[in-house]
Protein backbone atom coordinates (compact mmCIF):
# COMPACT_ATOMS: atom_id res chain seq x y z
CA UNK A 1 0.00 0.00 0.00
CA UNK A 2 1.53 3.44 -1.04
CA UNK A 3 2.28 6.15 1.68
CA UNK A 4 1.97 9.47 1.45
CA UNK A 5 2.27 12.65 4.06
CA UNK A 6 -1.05 14.09 4.82
CA UNK A 7 1.38 17.56 5.93
CA UNK A 8 2.54 18.08 2.34
CA UNK A 9 -1.31 17.18 0.97
CA UNK A 10 -1.95 20.45 3.02
CA UNK A 11 0.91 22.60 1.87
CA UNK A 12 -0.06 21.25 -1.51
CA UNK A 13 -3.68 22.13 -0.92
CA UNK A 14 -3.27 25.48 0.06
CA UNK A 15 -1.12 26.84 -3.22
CA UNK A 16 -3.28 24.86 -5.32
CA UNK A 17 -6.28 26.90 -3.28
CA UNK A 18 -4.52 30.06 -3.58
CA UNK A 19 -4.01 30.10 -7.11
CA UNK A 20 -7.63 30.83 -7.58
CA UNK A 21 -8.69 32.41 -4.38
CA UNK A 22 -7.10 35.60 -4.01
CA UNK A 23 -8.68 35.50 -0.58
CA UNK A 24 -6.99 33.01 0.80
CA UNK A 25 -3.96 33.89 3.77
CA UNK A 26 -2.14 31.65 5.72
CA UNK A 27 -0.15 32.41 9.44
CA UNK A 28 1.94 30.02 10.87
CA UNK A 29 3.84 30.27 14.38
CA UNK A 30 7.83 28.73 13.46
CA UNK A 31 6.59 24.83 12.45
CA UNK A 32 5.66 25.74 8.46
CA UNK A 33 8.12 23.60 7.51
CA UNK A 34 6.67 21.03 9.63
CA UNK A 35 2.48 21.35 8.81
CA UNK A 36 4.15 22.34 5.20
CA UNK A 37 2.74 25.49 5.26
CA UNK A 38 6.23 26.72 3.71
CA UNK A 39 4.98 25.45 0.49
CA UNK A 40 2.04 28.36 0.61
CA UNK A 41 4.99 30.89 1.50
CA UNK A 42 7.00 29.97 -1.12
CA UNK A 43 4.25 30.64 -3.99
CA UNK A 44 2.47 33.48 -2.48
CA UNK A 45 4.97 35.63 0.12
CA UNK A 46 2.90 38.33 0.64
CA UNK A 47 -0.49 36.34 1.62
CA UNK A 48 1.96 34.10 4.19
CA UNK A 49 2.28 35.64 7.76
CA UNK A 50 5.37 34.42 9.91
CA UNK A 51 3.98 35.29 13.03
CA UNK A 52 6.37 34.40 15.49
CA UNK A 53 5.94 31.53 18.17
CA UNK A 54 3.46 33.20 19.25
CA UNK A 55 0.35 31.14 18.64
CA UNK A 56 -2.52 33.11 20.78
CA UNK A 57 -1.43 36.30 18.47
CA UNK A 58 -1.69 34.14 15.92
CA UNK A 59 -5.74 32.76 16.22
CA UNK A 60 -6.88 35.93 17.46
CA UNK A 61 -4.89 37.54 13.70
CA UNK A 62 -6.60 35.20 11.69
CA UNK A 63 -9.92 36.33 13.51
CA UNK A 64 -9.17 39.86 12.53
CA UNK A 65 -8.11 38.54 9.18
CA UNK A 66 -11.58 36.75 8.98
CA UNK A 67 -13.53 39.38 9.84
CA UNK A 68 -12.21 41.89 6.92
CA UNK A 69 -13.12 38.75 4.65
CA UNK A 70 -9.90 37.25 4.00
CA UNK A 71 -10.35 32.90 4.54
CA UNK A 72 -6.97 32.33 6.84
CA UNK A 73 -5.74 28.88 7.38
CA UNK A 74 -3.16 28.94 10.59
CA UNK A 75 -1.46 25.97 11.44
CA UNK A 76 1.37 24.42 14.13
CA UNK A 77 1.38 21.33 16.23
CA UNK A 78 -2.05 20.49 16.95
CA UNK A 79 -1.31 20.66 20.55
CA UNK A 80 -0.51 24.45 20.38
CA UNK A 81 -3.05 25.32 17.94
CA UNK A 82 -5.97 24.30 19.76
CA UNK A 83 -4.87 24.23 23.41
CA UNK A 84 -2.41 27.21 23.42
CA UNK A 85 -4.99 29.12 21.73
CA UNK A 86 -8.05 28.39 23.42
CA UNK A 87 -9.65 31.14 24.58
CA UNK A 88 -8.59 33.20 21.38
CA UNK A 89 -10.39 30.44 19.77
CA UNK A 90 -13.62 30.20 21.80
CA UNK A 91 -13.82 34.27 22.00
CA UNK A 92 -12.91 35.43 18.79
CA UNK A 93 -13.11 32.72 16.16
CA UNK A 94 -15.78 30.33 17.40
CA UNK A 95 -18.43 32.87 18.81
CA UNK A 96 -18.56 35.45 15.95
CA UNK A 97 -18.68 32.25 13.73
CA UNK A 98 -15.47 34.03 12.38
CA UNK A 99 -13.81 32.02 9.45
CA UNK A 100 -10.94 30.90 10.38
CA UNK A 101 -9.12 27.74 9.06
CA UNK A 102 -7.45 25.87 12.29
CA UNK A 103 -4.94 22.67 11.53
CA UNK A 104 -3.50 20.90 13.93
CA UNK A 105 -0.53 19.23 12.85
CA UNK A 106 1.50 16.45 14.13
CA UNK A 107 -1.66 15.37 16.14
CA UNK A 108 -2.09 12.07 18.19
CA UNK A 109 0.94 10.17 19.03
CA UNK A 110 2.57 11.04 15.86
CA UNK A 111 4.97 12.94 16.91
CA UNK A 112 6.27 10.34 19.00
CA UNK A 113 9.74 11.68 19.93
CA UNK A 114 8.73 14.44 21.64
CA UNK A 115 6.73 13.15 24.49
CA UNK A 116 3.56 13.99 26.53
CA UNK A 117 3.76 17.89 26.09
CA UNK A 118 3.80 17.65 21.92
CA UNK A 119 1.49 14.94 21.52
CA UNK A 120 -2.45 15.94 21.31
CA UNK A 121 -4.94 13.19 22.43
CA UNK A 122 -7.65 15.63 22.77
CA UNK A 123 -7.18 18.46 20.02
CA UNK A 124 -10.53 17.01 18.34
CA UNK A 125 -12.52 16.17 21.58
CA UNK A 126 -12.41 19.73 22.73
CA UNK A 127 -12.59 21.26 19.66
CA UNK A 128 -15.73 19.76 19.41
CA UNK A 129 -17.36 20.78 22.08
CA UNK A 130 -17.01 24.24 20.79
CA UNK A 131 -20.00 25.73 19.36
CA UNK A 132 -19.85 26.42 15.53
CA UNK A 133 -16.85 24.08 15.32
CA UNK A 134 -16.67 21.63 12.25
CA UNK A 135 -14.03 19.00 13.16
CA UNK A 136 -12.25 17.26 10.15
CA UNK A 137 -10.21 14.29 10.29
CA UNK A 138 -8.35 12.87 7.24
CA UNK A 139 -7.17 9.20 6.92
CA UNK A 140 -5.15 9.74 4.11
CA UNK A 141 -3.81 12.22 1.65
CA UNK A 142 -6.36 12.19 -0.73
CA UNK A 143 -8.69 12.98 1.39
CA UNK A 144 -7.09 15.85 3.06
CA UNK A 145 -6.93 17.72 -0.41
CA UNK A 146 -10.26 16.78 -1.37
CA UNK A 147 -11.20 18.56 2.02
CA UNK A 148 -9.17 21.28 1.86
CA UNK A 149 -11.19 22.13 -1.24
CA UNK A 150 -14.27 21.84 1.66
CA UNK A 151 -13.62 24.08 4.53
CA UNK A 152 -12.41 26.73 1.67
CA UNK A 153 -16.20 26.65 0.85
CA UNK A 154 -17.62 26.51 3.94
CA UNK A 155 -17.99 29.96 5.73
CA UNK A 156 -17.24 29.31 9.17
CA UNK A 157 -14.37 27.76 11.83
CA UNK A 158 -13.44 24.93 10.57
CA UNK A 159 -10.53 22.37 12.82
CA UNK A 160 -9.04 20.01 10.90
CA UNK A 161 -6.30 17.32 12.79
CA UNK A 162 -3.19 16.17 10.40
CA UNK A 163 -0.99 13.37 11.38
CA UNK A 164 2.66 13.69 11.14
CA UNK A 165 3.46 10.36 9.91
CA UNK A 166 2.89 9.46 5.90
CA UNK A 167 -0.36 7.16 5.65
CA UNK A 168 -1.82 4.28 3.63
CA UNK A 169 -3.85 5.92 0.73
CA UNK A 170 -7.15 4.02 -0.17
CA UNK A 171 -10.18 6.72 -0.75
CA UNK A 172 -10.90 7.77 -4.03
CA UNK A 173 -9.33 10.58 -6.16
CA UNK A 174 -12.87 11.51 -7.67
CA UNK A 175 -15.73 13.55 -6.05
CA UNK A 176 -15.84 16.01 -3.68
CA UNK A 177 -15.49 15.76 -0.15
CA UNK A 178 -18.91 16.89 1.64
CA UNK A 179 -18.91 17.89 5.19
CA UNK A 180 -20.88 15.80 7.54
CA UNK A 181 -20.74 12.85 5.45
CA UNK A 182 -19.34 9.39 6.06
CA UNK A 183 -17.69 7.08 3.75
CA UNK A 184 -18.08 3.00 3.75
CA UNK A 185 -14.54 1.75 3.11
CA UNK A 186 -15.04 -2.11 3.41
CA UNK A 187 -18.57 -3.92 3.34
CA UNK A 188 -19.72 -6.22 6.36
CA UNK A 189 -22.40 -7.90 7.62
CA UNK A 190 -22.18 -8.45 11.57
CA UNK A 191 -20.86 -5.16 12.76
CA UNK A 192 -19.68 -2.03 12.17
CA UNK A 193 -16.94 -0.53 12.92
CA UNK A 194 -16.86 3.76 12.90
CA UNK A 195 -13.58 4.82 12.61
CA UNK A 196 -11.67 7.98 12.31
CA UNK A 197 -8.22 9.51 10.94
CA UNK A 198 -4.99 6.92 11.33
CA UNK A 199 -7.47 4.22 12.80
CA UNK A 200 -9.28 3.97 9.42
CA UNK A 201 -7.06 2.00 7.76
CA UNK A 202 -6.19 -0.19 11.19
CA UNK A 203 -10.18 -0.64 10.90
CA UNK A 204 -9.61 -2.41 7.22
CA UNK A 205 -6.90 -4.80 8.82
CA UNK A 206 -8.94 -5.15 11.59
CA UNK A 207 -11.73 -6.39 9.09
CA UNK A 208 -9.37 -8.75 7.69
CA UNK A 209 -8.26 -10.20 10.44
CA UNK A 210 -11.84 -10.72 11.42
CA UNK A 211 -12.95 -12.30 8.01
CA UNK A 212 -9.76 -15.03 8.82
CA UNK A 213 -12.03 -16.22 11.65
CA UNK A 214 -15.66 -15.41 9.64
CA UNK A 215 -16.66 -12.43 11.25
CA UNK A 216 -17.92 -9.69 8.92
CA UNK A 217 -16.78 -6.45 9.45
CA UNK A 218 -18.21 -3.07 8.02
CA UNK A 219 -15.78 -0.01 8.11
CA UNK A 220 -16.84 3.03 8.26
CA UNK A 221 -14.91 6.44 7.66
CA UNK A 222 -15.82 9.01 9.91
CA UNK A 223 -13.77 12.14 8.60
CA UNK A 224 -16.40 14.41 10.02
CA UNK A 225 -16.16 14.51 13.51
CA UNK A 226 -18.48 17.53 13.54
CA UNK A 227 -21.29 17.39 12.74
CA UNK A 228 -22.24 14.02 13.56
CA UNK A 229 -25.13 12.94 11.52
CA UNK A 230 -27.46 10.71 13.39
CA UNK A 231 -29.54 9.25 10.32
CA UNK A 232 -25.83 8.46 8.98
CA UNK A 233 -24.89 6.83 11.80
CA UNK A 234 -28.01 4.98 12.15
CA UNK A 235 -27.89 3.72 8.47
CA UNK A 236 -24.49 1.81 8.88
CA UNK A 237 -25.80 0.35 12.34
CA UNK A 238 -28.57 -0.96 10.60
CA UNK A 239 -28.94 -5.00 10.72
CA UNK A 240 -25.86 -5.03 12.68
CA UNK A 241 -24.88 -7.30 15.82
CA UNK A 242 -22.21 -5.00 17.24
CA UNK A 243 -20.67 -1.29 17.15
CA UNK A 244 -16.99 -0.40 17.41
CA UNK A 245 -15.45 2.67 17.31
CA UNK A 246 -11.83 3.54 16.70
CA UNK A 247 -9.40 6.77 17.16
CA UNK A 248 -6.26 8.06 17.57
CA UNK A 249 -7.78 10.10 20.72
CA UNK A 250 -8.53 10.19 24.59
CA UNK A 251 -12.24 8.00 24.58
CA UNK A 252 -13.15 10.88 26.27
CA UNK A 253 -15.26 13.18 24.65
CA UNK A 254 -14.39 11.88 21.20
CA UNK A 255 -15.85 9.71 18.23
CA UNK A 256 -17.03 7.16 20.19
CA UNK A 257 -18.07 9.25 23.09
CA UNK A 258 -20.25 11.09 20.52
CA UNK A 259 -21.74 8.13 18.24
CA UNK A 260 -22.92 6.92 21.97
CA UNK A 261 -24.69 9.84 22.61
CA UNK A 262 -26.06 10.06 19.37
CA UNK A 263 -27.55 6.42 19.86
CA UNK A 264 -28.91 7.01 23.62
CA UNK A 265 -32.67 6.12 23.09
CA UNK A 266 -32.64 5.55 19.63
CA UNK A 267 -30.98 1.96 19.60
CA UNK A 268 -29.14 -1.05 21.92
CA UNK A 269 -26.56 -2.68 20.97
CA UNK A 270 -23.46 -4.26 22.26
CA UNK A 271 -20.68 -1.41 21.76
CA UNK A 272 -16.50 -1.13 21.73
CA UNK A 273 -14.56 1.43 21.98
CA UNK A 274 -10.95 2.00 20.98
CA UNK A 275 -9.04 4.81 21.65
CA UNK A 276 -6.54 5.85 24.65
CA UNK A 277 -7.50 6.20 28.21
CA UNK A 278 -7.76 8.47 30.42
CA UNK A 279 -3.58 9.17 30.04
CA UNK A 280 -0.78 11.03 28.54
CA UNK A 281 1.58 9.86 26.15
CA UNK A 282 4.99 9.20 26.21
CA UNK A 283 8.04 9.34 24.50
CA UNK A 284 8.98 6.30 21.90
CA UNK A 285 11.46 5.74 19.26
CA UNK A 286 8.39 4.72 16.45
CA UNK A 287 4.94 5.70 16.05
CA UNK A 288 4.03 1.76 15.97
CA UNK A 289 5.72 1.50 19.26
CA UNK A 290 3.22 4.16 20.38
CA UNK A 291 0.42 2.48 18.77
CA UNK A 292 0.73 -1.08 20.25
CA UNK A 293 1.13 0.72 23.82
CA UNK A 294 -1.73 2.47 23.50
CA UNK A 295 -4.28 -0.34 22.30
CA UNK A 296 -4.77 1.46 18.90
CA UNK A 297 -3.87 -1.46 16.54
CA UNK A 298 -5.87 -3.50 14.29
CA UNK A 299 -5.46 -6.55 16.88
CA UNK A 300 -6.90 -4.29 19.36
CA UNK A 301 -9.58 -3.03 17.32
CA UNK A 302 -10.37 -6.85 16.62
CA UNK A 303 -10.45 -8.11 19.61
CA UNK A 304 -12.89 -5.14 20.78
CA UNK A 305 -14.97 -6.27 17.78
CA UNK A 306 -15.02 -10.19 19.01
CA UNK A 307 -15.70 -8.63 22.47
CA UNK A 308 -18.87 -6.66 21.18
CA UNK A 309 -20.08 -9.48 18.94
CA UNK A 310 -19.83 -11.92 22.07
CA UNK A 311 -22.18 -10.13 24.72
CA UNK B 1 40.76 37.05 38.68
CA UNK B 2 38.27 34.16 38.57
CA UNK B 3 40.22 30.82 39.64
CA UNK B 4 42.10 29.42 36.48
CA UNK B 5 41.36 25.92 37.33
CA UNK B 6 38.21 26.49 38.58
CA UNK B 7 37.60 27.84 34.89
CA UNK B 8 39.31 25.00 33.17
CA UNK B 9 37.23 22.54 35.18
CA UNK B 10 34.04 24.35 33.97
CA UNK B 11 35.10 24.35 30.48
CA UNK B 12 36.16 21.13 30.22
CA UNK B 13 32.83 20.00 31.86
CA UNK B 14 31.00 22.43 29.29
CA UNK B 15 32.44 19.78 26.55
CA UNK B 16 31.41 16.42 28.44
CA UNK B 17 28.12 18.05 28.42
CA UNK B 18 28.21 18.38 24.58
CA UNK B 19 29.74 14.63 24.33
CA UNK B 20 26.67 13.25 26.66
CA UNK B 21 24.24 14.92 24.57
CA UNK B 22 25.70 14.09 21.43
CA UNK B 23 25.55 10.39 22.85
CA UNK B 24 21.63 10.64 23.46
CA UNK B 25 20.64 11.90 20.01
CA UNK B 26 23.02 9.26 18.72
CA UNK B 27 23.20 7.92 14.98
CA UNK B 28 19.85 8.76 12.70
CA UNK B 29 17.71 9.62 15.56
CA UNK B 30 16.46 13.59 15.38
CA UNK B 31 17.67 15.75 18.63
CA UNK B 32 17.75 19.21 19.64
CA UNK B 33 21.41 19.51 19.41
CA UNK B 34 21.59 23.46 18.29
CA UNK B 35 19.85 24.66 21.21
CA UNK B 36 21.74 22.14 23.73
CA UNK B 37 25.09 22.73 22.38
CA UNK B 38 24.53 26.33 22.47
CA UNK B 39 23.78 26.22 26.11
CA UNK B 40 26.85 23.94 27.76
CA UNK B 41 28.96 26.82 29.13
CA UNK B 42 26.07 28.10 30.87
CA UNK B 43 24.74 24.94 31.88
CA UNK B 44 28.08 23.81 33.39
CA UNK B 45 29.09 27.58 35.66
CA UNK B 46 25.44 26.95 36.94
CA UNK B 47 24.94 23.26 37.92
CA UNK B 48 28.57 22.90 38.34
CA UNK B 49 29.68 25.66 40.59
CA UNK B 50 26.66 28.13 41.00
CA UNK B 51 23.74 26.41 42.33
CA UNK B 52 23.04 24.77 45.44
CA UNK B 53 22.23 21.41 44.41
CA UNK B 54 22.52 17.87 45.64
CA UNK B 55 21.50 14.95 43.75
CA UNK B 56 20.97 12.55 46.89
CA UNK B 57 18.17 15.13 47.95
CA UNK B 58 16.65 16.20 44.72
CA UNK B 59 13.98 18.00 46.54
CA UNK B 60 16.02 19.63 49.07
CA UNK B 61 13.71 22.52 50.19
CA UNK B 62 17.02 24.94 50.49
CA UNK B 63 17.95 24.06 46.90
CA UNK B 64 18.42 26.67 43.94
CA UNK B 65 15.95 25.83 40.93
CA UNK B 66 16.61 25.69 37.24
CA UNK B 67 14.09 25.42 34.78
CA UNK B 68 14.59 25.25 31.27
CA UNK B 69 11.53 27.26 29.63
CA UNK B 70 12.76 26.73 26.24
CA UNK B 71 12.17 22.77 27.06
CA UNK B 72 13.37 21.17 23.96
CA UNK B 73 16.77 22.04 25.22
CA UNK B 74 16.10 19.15 27.33
CA UNK B 75 18.93 17.01 26.59
CA UNK B 76 21.77 19.52 27.97
CA UNK B 77 19.95 19.40 31.15
CA UNK B 78 19.97 15.93 31.10
CA UNK B 79 23.60 15.50 30.42
CA UNK B 80 24.50 17.64 33.20
CA UNK B 81 22.12 15.79 35.82
CA UNK B 82 23.61 12.35 34.91
CA UNK B 83 26.97 14.08 35.50
CA UNK B 84 25.86 15.03 39.31
CA UNK B 85 24.85 11.85 39.71
CA UNK B 86 20.43 12.33 39.64
CA UNK B 87 20.42 9.08 37.45
CA UNK B 88 22.53 6.13 36.00
CA UNK B 89 23.99 6.97 32.66
CA UNK B 90 22.49 3.82 31.61
CA UNK B 91 19.53 6.44 31.44
CA UNK B 92 20.79 8.26 28.69
CA UNK B 93 21.07 5.46 26.37
CA UNK B 94 17.51 4.64 26.62
CA UNK B 95 16.32 8.87 26.03
CA UNK B 96 12.98 9.29 24.47
CA UNK B 97 12.47 5.37 24.30
CA UNK B 98 9.31 4.00 25.39
CA UNK B 99 9.72 3.31 29.47
CA UNK B 100 12.95 5.34 29.38
CA UNK B 101 12.84 7.61 32.09
CA UNK B 102 14.12 10.61 29.82
CA UNK B 103 11.06 12.13 28.02
CA UNK B 104 11.57 14.36 24.97
CA UNK B 105 11.01 17.02 26.86
CA UNK B 106 11.14 17.97 30.59
CA UNK B 107 8.93 15.80 32.85
CA UNK B 108 8.37 15.61 36.94
CA UNK B 109 9.34 12.15 36.67
CA UNK B 110 13.12 13.04 36.04
CA UNK B 111 14.99 13.76 39.87
CA UNK B 112 16.38 17.13 39.20
CA UNK B 113 13.52 18.67 37.00
CA UNK B 114 11.83 21.31 38.39
CA UNK B 115 8.53 21.63 35.76
CA UNK B 116 7.16 20.46 32.92
CA UNK B 117 7.88 22.30 29.79
CA UNK B 118 7.85 21.93 26.29
CA UNK B 119 5.10 24.28 25.35
CA UNK B 120 7.16 27.32 25.04
CA UNK B 121 6.49 30.43 26.77
CA UNK B 122 5.89 29.27 30.19
CA UNK B 123 8.81 28.31 32.12
CA UNK B 124 9.35 32.47 33.37
CA UNK B 125 5.82 32.25 34.69
CA UNK B 126 6.56 28.95 36.93
CA UNK B 127 9.83 30.48 38.13
CA UNK B 128 7.51 33.81 39.19
CA UNK B 129 5.89 31.16 41.20
CA UNK B 130 8.31 29.56 42.53
CA UNK B 131 10.81 32.85 43.33
CA UNK B 132 7.27 34.01 45.19
CA UNK B 133 7.10 30.82 47.49
CA UNK B 134 10.75 31.24 48.46
CA UNK B 135 10.39 34.29 49.35
CA UNK B 136 7.32 33.48 51.36
CA UNK B 137 8.81 30.84 53.21
CA UNK B 138 11.92 32.69 53.99
CA UNK B 139 14.38 30.36 52.06
CA UNK B 140 17.74 32.32 50.42
CA UNK B 141 17.11 30.15 47.13
CA UNK B 142 17.10 31.13 43.80
CA UNK B 143 15.23 30.41 40.55
CA UNK B 144 17.06 29.94 37.49
CA UNK B 145 15.05 29.98 34.16
CA UNK B 146 16.46 29.72 30.16
CA UNK B 147 14.72 31.51 27.79
CA UNK B 148 15.06 31.19 24.03
CA UNK B 149 15.20 34.17 21.45
CA UNK B 150 12.97 32.91 19.17
CA UNK B 151 10.83 32.19 22.05
CA UNK B 152 10.71 35.25 22.74
CA UNK B 153 8.11 36.06 20.59
CA UNK B 154 5.78 34.10 23.51
CA UNK B 155 3.10 36.94 24.55
CA UNK B 156 3.34 34.90 27.87
CA UNK B 157 7.05 35.39 28.76
CA UNK B 158 6.39 39.21 28.50
CA UNK B 159 3.47 39.04 31.25
CA UNK B 160 5.98 37.39 33.82
CA UNK B 161 8.35 39.73 32.88
CA UNK B 162 5.99 42.46 34.35
CA UNK B 163 4.87 40.17 37.42
CA UNK B 164 8.55 39.41 38.30
CA UNK B 165 9.48 42.96 38.38
CA UNK B 166 6.27 44.37 39.84
CA UNK B 167 6.51 41.17 42.96
CA UNK B 168 10.24 42.95 42.62
CA UNK B 169 11.91 39.21 42.47
CA UNK B 170 15.31 39.67 43.15
CA UNK B 171 15.85 36.06 43.75
CA UNK B 172 15.06 35.43 39.87
CA UNK B 173 17.38 35.15 37.61
CA UNK B 174 16.60 34.49 33.69
CA UNK B 175 19.13 33.99 30.90
CA UNK B 176 18.08 34.25 27.66
CA UNK B 177 20.48 32.13 25.06
CA UNK B 178 20.91 34.82 21.99
CA UNK B 179 21.85 31.71 19.26
CA UNK B 180 20.01 34.06 16.41
CA UNK B 181 18.56 30.59 15.26
CA UNK B 182 14.91 29.13 15.62
CA UNK B 183 13.10 26.19 14.52
CA UNK B 184 12.58 27.69 10.82
CA UNK B 185 15.85 29.46 10.06
CA UNK B 186 17.28 32.73 11.20
CA UNK B 187 15.79 34.68 14.44
CA UNK B 188 16.00 37.78 11.77
CA UNK B 189 14.55 36.46 8.71
CA UNK B 190 11.53 34.41 10.70
CA UNK B 191 10.69 36.69 13.15
CA UNK B 192 13.00 40.12 14.25
CA UNK B 193 12.55 40.76 17.89
CA UNK B 194 15.10 43.68 17.97
CA UNK B 195 16.36 45.60 21.11
CA UNK B 196 15.67 42.44 22.84
CA UNK B 197 18.23 44.10 26.19
CA UNK B 198 16.35 47.66 25.98
CA UNK B 199 12.99 45.44 25.78
CA UNK B 200 13.91 43.80 29.07
CA UNK B 201 15.24 46.55 30.45
CA UNK B 202 12.16 48.47 30.05
CA UNK B 203 9.58 46.28 31.65
CA UNK B 204 11.89 46.58 34.74
CA UNK B 205 14.81 44.08 34.98
CA UNK B 206 18.19 44.52 35.15
CA UNK B 207 19.79 43.22 32.01
CA UNK B 208 23.24 42.36 31.11
CA UNK B 209 25.24 40.90 28.30
CA UNK B 210 27.53 38.04 27.87
CA UNK B 211 29.58 35.81 25.89
CA UNK B 212 27.72 32.51 26.88
CA UNK B 213 30.64 30.60 25.40
CA UNK B 214 32.97 32.74 27.69
CA UNK B 215 33.27 30.49 31.29
CA UNK B 216 35.17 33.13 33.45
CA UNK B 217 32.46 36.33 32.45
CA UNK B 218 29.87 33.71 32.71
CA UNK B 219 30.59 33.20 36.67
CA UNK B 220 30.76 36.88 36.93
CA UNK B 221 27.72 37.52 35.40
CA UNK B 222 25.85 35.43 37.74
CA UNK B 223 27.56 36.89 40.33
CA UNK B 224 26.73 40.01 39.59
CA UNK B 225 22.87 39.06 38.97
CA UNK B 226 23.10 37.71 42.49
CA UNK B 227 24.38 41.54 44.08
CA UNK B 228 21.16 42.93 41.94
CA UNK B 229 18.35 44.01 45.22
CA UNK B 230 14.91 44.94 44.42
CA UNK B 231 14.28 43.55 40.69
CA UNK B 232 15.01 40.59 38.67
CA UNK B 233 18.10 40.67 36.49
CA UNK B 234 18.00 39.56 32.68
CA UNK B 235 21.66 37.56 31.69
CA UNK B 236 21.57 37.81 28.09
CA UNK B 237 24.34 34.47 26.64
CA UNK B 238 25.35 35.76 23.04
CA UNK B 239 25.85 32.45 21.91
CA UNK B 240 26.36 30.13 18.89
CA UNK B 241 23.53 27.38 18.02
CA UNK B 242 25.19 23.92 17.92
CA UNK B 243 28.30 25.26 19.54
CA UNK B 244 31.32 22.71 20.03
CA UNK B 245 30.30 20.70 16.39
CA UNK B 246 32.10 22.83 13.63
CA UNK B 247 29.49 21.72 10.61
CA UNK B 248 26.49 22.21 12.99
CA UNK B 249 27.09 25.63 14.29
CA UNK B 250 24.89 28.35 12.86
CA UNK B 251 23.30 25.74 11.05
CA UNK B 252 18.82 25.85 11.00
CA UNK B 253 19.11 22.41 10.06
CA UNK B 254 20.53 21.14 13.29
CA UNK B 255 17.50 22.70 15.58
CA UNK B 256 16.17 18.96 15.40
CA UNK B 257 18.66 17.41 13.45
CA UNK B 258 19.80 13.63 12.50
CA UNK B 259 23.08 12.64 12.65
CA UNK B 260 24.38 9.95 10.56
CA UNK B 261 27.06 7.57 11.33
CA UNK B 262 29.82 9.63 9.25
CA UNK B 263 28.70 13.26 10.99
CA UNK B 264 28.05 11.56 14.13
CA UNK B 265 31.61 10.23 14.16
CA UNK B 266 33.12 13.43 13.10
CA UNK B 267 31.35 15.46 15.68
CA UNK B 268 32.18 13.21 18.25
CA UNK B 269 36.14 13.45 17.32
CA UNK B 270 35.69 17.29 17.14
CA UNK B 271 34.38 17.06 20.95
CA UNK B 272 37.24 14.51 22.02
CA UNK B 273 40.06 16.77 20.52
CA UNK B 274 38.62 20.26 22.25
CA UNK B 275 38.37 17.73 25.66
CA UNK B 276 42.36 16.68 25.15
CA UNK B 277 43.46 20.39 24.48
CA UNK B 278 41.86 21.54 27.75
CA UNK B 279 43.23 18.92 29.62
CA UNK B 280 46.51 19.95 27.93
CA UNK B 281 45.87 23.18 28.83
CA UNK B 282 44.68 22.71 32.87
CA UNK B 283 48.01 20.80 33.24
CA UNK B 284 49.74 24.32 32.50
CA UNK B 285 47.95 25.81 35.24
C1 LIG C 1 4.17 26.86 22.32
C2 LIG C 1 5.14 26.21 21.41
N1 LIG C 1 5.09 26.50 20.09
C3 LIG C 1 5.94 25.89 19.23
C4 LIG C 1 6.84 24.97 19.67
C5 LIG C 1 7.75 24.24 18.69
N2 LIG C 1 9.14 24.69 18.83
C6 LIG C 1 10.03 24.01 19.56
S1 LIG C 1 11.53 24.73 19.61
C7 LIG C 1 11.01 25.99 18.62
C8 LIG C 1 11.96 27.09 18.27
C9 LIG C 1 12.54 27.71 19.48
O1 LIG C 1 13.49 28.66 19.14
P1 LIG C 1 14.43 29.29 20.25
O2 LIG C 1 13.59 29.78 21.37
O3 LIG C 1 15.29 30.29 19.58
O4 LIG C 1 15.22 28.06 20.78
P2 LIG C 1 16.74 27.61 20.46
O5 LIG C 1 17.16 28.23 19.18
O6 LIG C 1 17.55 28.09 21.60
O7 LIG C 1 16.70 26.12 20.39
C10 LIG C 1 9.67 25.81 18.26
C11 LIG C 1 8.91 26.71 17.40
C12 LIG C 1 6.84 24.69 21.05
N3 LIG C 1 7.67 23.77 21.57
N4 LIG C 1 6.00 25.33 21.88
Amino acid sequence: MEKKSLRTAYGEALVEMGKTNPDIVVLEADLGKSTMSCLFKDAYPERYFEMGIAEQSMASTAAGLALSGKVPFYSTFAVFAFGRAYDQIRCGIAIPNANVKICGSSCGFSDFGDGKTHQSIEDANVMRMIPHMIVLNPCDAVETRKMMRAMAAYDGPVYIRINRNDLPVYTAEEGDYEIGRMSRIVAGADLVIFATGSMVWKSVEAAELLKAEGISAEVVNVSTLKPLAKEEILKYVAGKKAIVTAEEATKLGGLGSAIAELLIGEIALPFERVGVDDAFGTSAHSYAELLETYGLTERHIAAAAKKALKR
Amino acid sequence: MADQALIKDLEAKAVQLRCNVLEMIGIGKAGHWGGSASLAEAMAVLYFHVMNVDAKAPKAPDRDRLLLSKGHGALIQYAALCELGYFPREEMQRVKSLNGLLQGHPDLSIPGVEAVTGSLGQGLSIGVGMALALRLDKKASRVYVVMGDGEQSEGQLWEAAMAASNFKLDNLTAFLDWNKIQATGRTEDVFKIPDLDKKWASFGWEVFSVDGHDVEKLLAAVDKAKAVKGRPTLVILDTVKGKGVSFAENTPAYHNGTFDEARFTLAMAELEARKAALAAQKEMV
